[in-house]
């Protein structure tokens, strides 16, 4: 009956006597490859959204669905098992570590080797580095970071981190993507660069679930665009309808026009 | 490979190099050979409480694991005739067992709650022991174990003692260096990202909780045979401390701290033996002073320079990570109590 591949009905969440979602519905239906974006004014609630569209917060009320399945209040990493991925703006684990070696560690769903093996440094522990390493090798491409590869994390700038963040939210063949503030912090170019990567991730057929505050690539990239204010979601639509909402202005009175990219 | 795993491993094989050939220089000495086989012995418990440290957390119930494998042995060996060589794997078997069940309870703690409470692990396990009855024979503790190997020489046990050192660093050599050691050192960087990418970091805890309880309780359980008993008295929260300090003193960041820090403390406690009283306040002042001025342990005395230019980003210390801050932190007001 639902072909819906996320769905979050009715979801709120309280703290105490603050109530940050108050009965958020949003569904990714329809073809595999949109880019599909969460924006407000701070504090609206939309990190606190993700987190629980990501199994990092249990939704006080309402459930969410992928691919109809209920995962409300299942722990994260069953949800990335099941193919939603939340990636994270702080993305340096490892400051030693190589691009390439971040990737092929999260690759850790896709192991064939069992722990043992990877002690004993079976055959199969192997093969598994050799083949890791490859599809790591081909994401690192896609993200357009194979010239860095080699280079420790702690050498990249915060450009190419912010990248190898997502490339690393890759690495666990999602089926929906969720990148938080994805460009919060990048000067135009990097931004712009992020942008089209983004794209060329969509079109490799995940769906993309974006939380920002650069209107202007909001605007750009989005097909669909859900505007949450004080916890509620007050508007939906195309770039082109949020624009001109008059609920969605009113929200963002008082703030600059530029942000709102009208 | 990079330097700082070189660095490691010519440490770690220099040391096992040491051990094979040291006997035919002091191979007359009861007593030299008994304090090498005493640090031998300690790096194998040693090691655990390392391994440990990569999740992030401070083990200090090790003691009480080594208990666990000691007491494991002397009960089979001694009430059911069982052969050491079988006793010593289960002993390992068996301190997984108990430490997968308790670690999958507490282990969700972090900092300085998951210390305390397994300091009282320690004494709770020491206690249990002293209160087991029959079967434990409390206070008494169970004497008179059979060793291993027929004859009067030590340098079988010696020998023994050595492959058992070489057995502790290849598992955790093997689990640092390889892709679980990752997981291990994502868990404690940024437990979030790791769960993100898939990792069931509860498991993974556990499982390192486990293989560091197996790790004390192999040592528990040749410290059974090597003093032919066991006492509840053995290994008490003291010893625990110590294994912690062997770790900060040898330095997080390689595996052979582990070693280098329990030879290094065990043969200073010896050559402080005739200060009798004084010599926790010895031991005390030198561990502050340790602490203070060698925040990353001996093994990394000269990593500034190795890192080189390399390492701009990261002035002083290499790689400072969030556990290990918090990890030298807590035991400088830990010792100074």
């Amino acid at each position: 009956m639902s072909t819906a591949i996320l769905e979050a009905r009715n979801v709120t969440k309280r703290f105490g006597g603050l109530t940050a979602n108050e009965d958020v519905n949003l569904v990714l239906s329809g073809a595999a490859g949109q880019v599909v974006s969460v924006i407000g004014p701070n504090g609206a609630g939309k990190s606190t959204f993700f987190k629980m569209l990501s199994g990092f917060l249990r939704p006080s009320s309402g459930s969410v669905l992928l691919h109809g399945q209920d995962i409300t209040g299942m722990p994260p990493h069953r949800i990335a098992r099941l193919g939603l991925v939340r990636t994270f703006q702080e993305t340096t684990i490892f400051p030693d570590l190589t691009a390439m070696e971040h990737v092929s560690l999260a690759h850790q769903l896709h192991r064939e080797a069992s722990d043992l093996d990877v002690v004993l440094g079976t055959s199969r522990a192997r093969g598994d580095e050799k083949r890791l390493s490859a599809s790591a090798a081909d994401i690192l491409e896609l993200m357009e970071l194979s010239s860095v590869a080699d280079v420790a994390a702690r050498h990249l700038p915060q450009g190419l981190l912010r990248l190898l963040g997502i490339a690393m939210g890759l690495a666990t063949r999602p089926q929906v993507l969720l990148l938080g503030e994805p460009y919060a912090g990048l000067n135009p170019e990097e931004t712009n660069r992020a942008v089209s990567i983004t794209r060329k991730i969509a079109a490799s057929g995940v769906s993309v679930l974006l939380v920002e505050h650069d209107m202007k690539a909001v605007m750009a990239i989005s097909d669909r665009v859900h505007v949450l204010y004080f916890g509620k979601k007050i508007a939906e639509g195309t770039p082109e309808e949020i624009r001109n909402d008059p609920k969605v202005i009113e929200a963002y009175l008082g703030q600059e026009d530029e942000e709102l990219g009208l | 490979m990079n330097t700082l795993m070189k660095r490691d491993l010519y440490v770690a094989l220099a040391f096992l190099a040491a051990l094979l050939v040291l006997p035919l220089f002091i191979g007359h000495s009861r007593y030299l050979l008994s304090v090498l086989m005493n640090c031998a012995g300690l790096s194998v418990v040693a090691f655990g409480v390392w391994l440990t440290f990569t999740i992030g957390r401070i083990n200090i119930c090790q003691a009480g694991f080594a208990l666990i494998g000691g007491y494991t042995t002397a009960i089979l060996l001694s009430r059911y005739g069982l052969s050491f060589w079988l006793a010593l794997p289960l002993s390992a078997v068996v301190s997984a067992a108990i430490g997968a069940l308790i670690g999958s309870f507490i282990l969700k703690l972090r900092g300085i709650y998951f210390s305390m409470l397994t300091i009282s692990l320690t004494e709770a396990i020491r206690l249990s022991f002293l209160n087991g009855g029959e079967f434990t024979q409390g206070s008494k503790g169970i004497t008179g174990l059979p060793q291993p190997f027929a004859g009067d020489s030590p340098l079988p046990m010696y020998y023994l003692a050595v492959v058992l050192l070489a057995l502790g660093l290849l598992v955790t050599w093997r689990v640092h260096y390889s892709r679980l050691g990752r997981i291990f050192r994502a868990m404690r960087l940024n437990e979030d990202l790791a769960e993100s990418f898939g990792t069931n970091v509860w498991r993974y805890r556990v499982t390192a909780f486990a293989i560091a309880c197996a790790l004390g309780g192999v040592g528990g359980s040749y410290f059974a045979v090597f003093t032919q008993s066991v006492y509840p008295q053995s290994f008490t929260v003291e010893h625990s401390i110590y294994y912690m300090l062997f770790c900060f003193l040898g330095g997080l960041e390689f595996v052979s701290g582990a070693i280098v820090g329990a030879f290094a403390l065990t043969i200073l406690f010896e050559l402080l033996s005739q200060f009798q009283q004084y010599q926790t306040l010895v031991y005390g002042v030198l561990m502050i002073s340790v602490i203070l001025l060698l925040p990353n342990g001996l093994m990394a005395v000269r990593s500034a320079r190795i890192e080189g230019p390399s390492g701009r980003r990261t002035p002083s210390r290499p790689a400072p990570d969030s556990a290990r801050a918090e990890a030298t932190e807590n035991p400088t007001t830990g010792s100074s109590s």
